[in-house]
């Protein structure tokens, strides 16, 4: 702690010609990395995500073969030198799959959310900031969405849109949405009755101003968690829909979909499910644990109200 | 150019209060301010006190249109800010500022003190760059005695009086005429409170501020104030020069008020006469008939529950207004008994 200067009477002593600092001394969001890498477990987490971000990015750069270079005299191989995750029944390498299906299903995971924390957030920013009829007409339709189980909601929407990519990508969205929108406005009700909000329209700001530069930002750490946490389930969405055959399609490669072309060979052939399954796994619980770690360190009062958002 | 830069007429802000239970389906009103005329003269301080509840705070928020009237007027030099468009409320906010009561809630604790100070500026572009601006959140902040170096800080960095400060400077930034000190002192530390006050009555003289002290506490203000408006449920039931609303109150309530503040001198402290009221503060949505401090008045006879006193000039000194039938039985008959209002509270 830095001690400030002038304690409460003496007037200061006026420091003529020196340029004023109106930059944070500290920006906040060093102060909560800071904290962040105090907790080891999301730390951890976080680095990890970091790596498998990369390798998503420099997808090619990091493998070999091309995913989807066919090999027919290397079938069904074990783990190797050559091939570390072994290969598939086409020859194809599994490393250089389950990297490019860290792009396709980190892209579909960031996409999906971030389509659903943009329109969720501005929703639920309306409906708790405005009250009223705007929160009335906003929230019934969130609770529409919200009334079918997602799974079968997402489903239903690739069935009427018809498989791919994008559309995975809309499905997923639309699912979140209502959380989004349902964690935001929780959490503007709160901020939106604070003295500031008042004092800063005392002196004249507009609902526009108002909104993004008090109330968004004071409530924006449930809503930070709440993204981490729907990226884990995403991923395991997108996993569970292309698994179906709703999701990525053949040839390209995803968690999922290489998921269910393994489930064939299984009993002669472990590595095929195996490696996009840890994928799968370690992507999906890292970003849980980053969430976890989050919530501490913005939030500690939003545990519980949060506790019930596995979706 | 009239001297009088705030006025209301018959203000009222009532709340609707929801109904527990299914007994009182729809809910009734509560009648924080409850009709209420008040004149503030340009360069004054006007003292506001009265008991926790009586509708201070709401009344100093509907003066600012931060509350919005249920009923009346509020004219700010010669504009009726009730029926003002949402864009030109907003440039005429330039012009009144509002301190509040809690230090700590009342700052964005994201925002740096710079950030805060500056945004009177921003909203009404009165500095143009980055550059003139700081050099004016510097200024302000020297104004209110900080240090400008002060200015990158987060509010959680300072204490309750030096937050006061920065209050204070965001809402002299965009230069009012008039402030409204809501209780500005009461969560500060006794040491602190001396201080602050100090401060708002020199930056009032050097500016020539018009301004409004909401404060429960008569002892605290009676000195800074030119005027003191005493309030009781809703309504304003003394006004008058501080001098003689502090010495010689005409009205059984502001007599009570003033008996519980003790007195410097010795002997004139043991000699004091303590009125204790009986029973609580009725509740603003069941509020008395007639006098609506009947129901603990130590003088109330006859005409209390049946007339609602109006204002009327009372005592020595000029200006000086109770409403009370002890000087003469002035009001309006009451006729029918409207929501919120009880004929014959219990107890
Ligand atoms: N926004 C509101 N909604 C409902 N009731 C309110 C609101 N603001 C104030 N009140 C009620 O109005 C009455 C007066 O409150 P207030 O103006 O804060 O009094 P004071 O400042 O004198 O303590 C209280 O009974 C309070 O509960
Ligand atoms: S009008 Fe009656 S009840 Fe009211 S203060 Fe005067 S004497 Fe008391
Ligand atoms: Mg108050």
């Amino acid at each position: 702690m830095t001690a400030v200067p002038t304690p409460g009477g003496t007037p200061a002593a006026p420091t003529p010609g020196s340029p004023i600092v109106t930059r944070p001394v500290r920006p906040r969001w060093r102060e909560t990395l800071g904290l962040l890498a105090r907790d080891p477990t999301a730390a951890i987490a976080a680095v990890v995500l970091l790596a498998i971000i990369v390798v998503a990015i420099f997808d090619t750069a990091f493998a070999s073969q091309g995913p989807n270079e066919q090999d027919i005299a290397n079938r069904l191989q074990s783990p190797s030198w050559s091939h570390p995750f072994g290969t598939d029944d086409l020859g194809r390498d599994i490393l250089a799959r389950v990297i490019l299906g860290a792009s396709v299903s980190l892209k579909v995971g960031f996409l999906s959310v971030g389509l659903a924390l943009v329109v969720g957030t501005l929703v639920g920013l309306l409906a708790g900031f405005y009250g009223r009829w705007v929160d009335d007409v906003l929230m019934r339709i969130m609770d529409m969405l919200f009334a079918f189980p997602a799974v079968l909601l997402a489903i239903a929407i690739l069935a009427i849109r018809g498989p791919g990519t994008s559309n995975t990508v809309i499905a997923i969205a639309v699912v979140y949405v209502p959380i989004f929108a349902r964690v935001t406005r929780a959490s503007v009700l709160g901020v939106r009755e604070e003295v500031y909000v008042r004092a800063s329209r005392s002196v004249g700001a507009s609902d526009l101003r108002l909104l993004t530069r008090h109330v968004l930002p004071n409530a924006a750490p449930p809503i930070i968690v709440q993204t981490s946490i729907s990226l884990a389930f995403a991923v395991l969405a997108e996993a569970a829909l292309s698994f179906l055959g709703l999701g990525t399609q053949p040839p390209n490669p995803s968690w999922g979909l290489m998921l269910a072309e393994g489930n064939e060979f299984i009993n002669r052939a472990w590595w095929l499910a195996f490696f996009p399954g840890i994928a799968i796994v370690v992507t999906v619980l890292c970003f849980n644990l980053l969430g976890d770690g989050l919530r501490d360190v913005l939030d500690p009062r939003q545990r519980t109200l949060m506790a019930g958002g596995g979706r | 150019m009239s001297d009088i830069l705030v006025s209301a007429r018959g203000l009222e802000v009532h709340f609707p209060v929801r109904s527990r239970g299914p007994a009182r389906r729809g809910g009734g009103v509560l009648r924080a301010v409850d009709g209420v005329d008040l004149d503030i003269y340009r360069g004054e301080t006007l003292g506001l006190v009265g008991e926790s509840g009586c509708g201070k705070s709401t009344l100093g928020n509907a003066l600012l249109r931060l509350v919005p009237p249920t009923a009346g007027t509020v004219t700010f030099d010669g504009t009726d800010l009730t029926t003002l468009g949402r864009k030109a409320m907003r440039d005429m906010r330039r012009r009144a500022g509002m301190v509040f009561q809690d230090p700590f809630a009342s700052l964005d604790p994201r925002r740096t003190v710079a950030q805060t100070v500056s945004e009177p500026l921003e909203v009404h572009g009165l500095r143009s760059g980055r550059r003139e601006r700081a050099a004016r959140v510097g200024e302000l902040l020297e104004l209110v005695g900080l240090d400008p170096v002060v200015a990158g800080r987060y509010p959680h960095e300072f204490s309750g009086g030096q937050r006061q400060r920065v209050g204070i400077a965001r809402a002299l930034a965009g230069e009012p005429d008039f402030l409204v000190c809501d209780e500005a002192i009461a969560s500060l530390d006794v040491s602190v409170q001396a201080q602050v006050l100090n401060l708002l009555r020199r930056l009032q003289r050097q500016l020539g501020l018009t301004l409004l002290f909401v404060s429960h506490d008569l002892s605290a203000i009676r000195h800074i104030s030119d005027r003191i408006a005493v309030m009781y449920l809703g309504r304003i039931v003394e006004i008058g020069p501080a001098s003689a609303v502090g010495s010689s109150p005409q009205m059984p309530y502001t007599q009570a008020l003033l008996s519980a503040v003790p007195v410097p001198h010795p002997a004139l402290e043991r000699s004091r006469q303590r009125i204790v009221l009986r029973g609580d503060v009725p509740s603003p949505s069941a509020v008395p008939s007639g006098c609506r401090f009947r129901t603990r008045c130590p003088a109330a006879f006859e005409p209390c529950p049946d007339v609602v006193p109006a204002l009327q000039p009372v005592g020595e000194a000029p200006g000086h207004l109770a409403a009370c039938h002890l000087h003469g039985v002035v009001g309006t008959p009451v006729t029918e008994v409207p929501e919120g209002v009880t004929a014959h509270p219990p107890g």
